[in-house]
């Protein structure tokens, strides 16, 4: 075991798949000699040289559609972008061609890619460097989509997303790269090395894709959310002393349906936050799915917390984030008449 | 088969991946740097087909030689008056982008960007533009600014995003727009300004009109595809348009290698589209000048558009989050053979006996005073913080022309978070 900060810990991804699989590359804006801009590459250029780990030109069109094409050939690319808020030029590439040319060629091809990003805000970087677009790709058939929220899970989720046979896009939630923000913008954020989830094992492991992980038990509302978010939410829910059951989805698609069902059923409410716009948010599929499978078991409406559908803005990103406040009130009022 | 008998003997293929010649800490060395003499390139006649000039895109136009004098067939011949505001835009430019470089640095906002060394393929090329042409920059174009007059003032609101701050505190420090100047919202996307520049040239032509539209890029995002889009409507539909890609031979940590720099000139792009396309000495403002009058006459003559590659040097980081002692060797700058654009043009002030050490001096410290004044100024409507500068419902305001339900909504839940979170 070691401990590590997020950023440590998908280094520590890379750097054991390159060793395990010589298949295995990465490539991206950056990534090379630099380390990548969060320096998640750093010396793994140095360590495998460069052929398994180099730089590109600036096309996210042209770094997903190489990797699509190293993929044809048969080496599992793990190519970088370097925000989720430049990856639309590469959108075609992924979702044109990685997500469906298994589909397509009836399983002559395939794509197993991972596509690493940082994705969210909290770091005013202005609506260019803060966005969260999982929601667009959720939306697309054929591709996985998952999220890590803590070191050990990012490392795990990683290496599962990298042998993995199918198209996975890799999001980072960069907020806490380093430690695990809880919604408080103006409180320093303790370092992940002051919690048991940056333990991390050395050599390989995995976490399984398409399952949720239960970070708080509770019975009185089912909370659904992922990224930087579930530790927000987890603040919020200790903070108002309510007996919440936290599940940190960890996979978007495919949702760990199993889960998210037990859970509802158990408790009757259910909340769904996450830091996207709110509009076909993925959280419109999960309410849609809760409501479609527990709703004779719901005892209130189910909530959404979410960002406010306007460009990320870089002076009032508190007040754009959907941060305590925005959470405690939906939390509060999901509750009212279990108190009452 | 044949194909086993061709491949015999052949040894495995392998891959290239480009390397920069230096790195931290490594003797830099330019001697194989091809900077041809100052006035030695032929000024085509604007009329040429760029069929007939395609030397010009290996070529690099100089004017300012080494004895600091204007020379050869592409001096612009300017005016004392006209290079002295040039070399005063300049400086103001340089000595605006220290002082908020700092004022970041000292926690006064979020981000900075700087374009030292690169002055002149900003201040020069719009000097040569008329006042209603359209510029679409990318983000390291703050001379367009400063040569149409944008007040310091309003430019540091918005690096302060405070209360008034033009833009609504929405956008990353830097990004500036100016409608009445002519000059585009910058992106934070790369290249996405090329095809639009080509666009609005388009529509320019089509309405008769007389202006022309100038667009900037790095050399690094030549790579995307928005550049080669643009680059084909430009050819396809003859655009009144200049297309200037600033090759300051780094993109964050990627030398010019990585689009494409090892095999040919970024001028050179333009020969393959057939569009007519120049290589300058962007360290020279004469020659940046003087390229920028060629394609504007061309442009603004129906006969299409110009491709300026703009040969310089990125004498500073990327931005404040990128530190360049990391990945490039220090020397490059001390080194870099065409010098600095702000040196340059003084000495040939000097050298033609319309300037001096002291008027420099002096003209030093007023520009200094003058960005001191504007940030004293600008701070007096906050500084970046806790981001209560603007009133929450301007979060809302222009997502659309007219607000739905559910922003109205949300503005609302904004308000009532607002009492709870930051109460008066």
């Amino acid at each position: 075991m070691a401990v590590m900060n997020m950023i440590e810990a998908i280094n520590n991804a890379l750097d054991t798949m390159l060793q395990r699989d010589d298949n295995v590359v990465i490539m991206g804006e950056d990534v090379g000699y630099f380390g990548g801009v969060f320096r998640a590459t750093a010396g793994l250029q140095e360590k495998y040289g460069k052929t398994r780990c180099f730089d590109t030109p600036i096309s996210e069109c042209g770094i997903i559609g190489a990797a699509v094409g190293m993929c044809a050939y048969g080496l599992r690319p793990v190519p970088e972008i370097q925000f989720a808020d430049y990856i639309y030029p590469g959108m075609d590439q992924l979702i044109s061609e990685a997500a469906r040319l298994r589909y397509r060629s009836a399983g002559e091809f395939t794509a197993p890619l991972t596509v690493r990003s940082p994705v969210g805000g909290g770091i005013f970087g202005g609506q260019t460097h803060s966005q969260s677009p999982e929601a667009m790709f959720t939306h697309v058939s054929g591709l996985k989509t998952v999220i890590p929220s803590t070191p050990y899970d990012a490392k795990g989720l990683l290496i599962a997303s990298i042998e993995d046979n199918d198209p996975v896009l890799f999001l980072e939630p960069k907020r806490i790269y380093n430690g695990p923000f809880t919604g408080y913008y103006d409180n320093p954020v303790a370092p992940w090395s002051k919690f048991a989830e940056a333990e991390v094992p050395e050599g390989h492991y995995t976490v399984p894709l398409g399952k949720a992980k239960i970070v708080r038990e509770g019975d009185a509302v089912t909370v659904l959310t992922y990224g930087t978010m579930v530790h927000v939410a987890k603040a919020v829910v200790e903070e108002h002393g309510i007996n919440a059951e936290v599940i940190d989805l960890r996979t978007l698609v495919p949702v760990d349906i199993e889960t998210i069902e037990k859970s509802v059923k158990k408790t009757g409410r259910c909340m769904i936050v996450h830091e996207a716009t709110r509009t076909s948010g993925f959280g419109a599929e999960l309410s849609a799915l809760v409501q479609e499978r527990c709703f004779y078991h719901l005892e209130a409406p189910i909530e959404r917390v979410t960002g406010f559908d306007t460009p990320y803005p870089h002076s009032l990103e508190w007040a754009y984030f959907p941060g305590p406040v925005r959470i405690g009130e939906a939390l509060e009022k999901i509750v009212r008449d279990l108190k009452s | 088969m044949a194909e086993e008998k061709d491949k015999s003997n052949l040894p495995p293929l392998s891959l290239h991946v480009p390397e920069p010649r230096f790195r931290p800490g490594d003797k830099v060395d330019y001697s194989d740097l091809a900077i041809p003499e100052a006035g030695a390139q032929a000024r085509p006649d604007i009329h040429t087909a760029p069929k007939d000039m395609r030397d010009m895109v290996y070529d690099m136009i100089r004017v300012l030689d080494d004895d600091d004098q204007a020379v050869g067939p592409w001096d612009p011949k300017l005016d004392d008056e006209t290079l002295l505001k040039m070399l005063r835009t300049m400086v103001q430019v340089r000595t605006f982008d220290d002082r908020l470089h700092r004022q970041q640095r000292q926690g006064k906002t979020s981000f900075y960007m700087k374009c030292t060394g690169e002055e002149a393929t900003s201040v020069a090329a719009t000097m040569a533009l008329h006042g209603d042409d359209m510029c679409f920059p990318s983000y390291r174009q703050q001379g367009i600014l400063f040569v149409r007059g944008y007040p310091m003032v309003d430019m540091v609101n918005q690096i302060f995003s405070n209360k008034a701050d033009k833009l609504k505190g929405r956008q990353l420090p830097i990004m500036y727009s100016s409608r009445e100047l002519n000059f585009f919202s910058v992106s934070g996307n790369l290249t996405t300004q090329y095809p639009q520049a080509v666009g609005w040239a388009m529509a320019s032509a089509s309405k008769g009109d007389s202006r022309i539209a100038a667009v900037w890029c790095g050399e690094g995002s030549t790579a995307e595809g928005d550049f080669h889009a643009a680059m084909t409507f430009a050819a396809v539909y003859n655009a009144p348009v200049i297309m200037n890609v600033v090759n300051n031979q780094w993109a964050i940590s990627s030398f010019s290698g990585f689009a494409g720099a090892e095999r040919t000139t970024f001028a050179a792009r333009g020969a393959g589209y057939g569009i007519a396309a120049l290589r300058v000495d962007g360290n020279d403002p004469l020659a940046v000048y003087a390229a920028t009058r060629w394609a504007a006459e061309r442009a603004r003559t129906n006969q299409g558009p110009t491709l300026i590659e703009h040969f310089t040097y990125r004498a500073d980081a990327h931005s404040t989050s990128d530190d360049p002692t990391a990945y490039r060797s220090a020397q490059e700058r001390e080194e870099w053979p065409l010098g600095d654009p702000i040196m340059r043009l003084n000495k040939h002030l000097i050298k033609r006996g319309v300037w001096s050490v002291e008027q420099q001096e002096q003209l030093d410290a007023e520009c200094l005073q003058a960005v001191k004044e504007a940030v004293t100024e600008a701070a007096k409507n906050g500084i970046l913080g806790h981001g209560l500068h603007q009133p929450f419902e301007t979060m809302f305001q222009d997502v659309f022309e007219e607000m739905p339900w559910h922003l109205k909504e949300q503005a609302a839940q904004a308000n009532k978070e607002r009492e709870i979170k930051w109460p008066s």
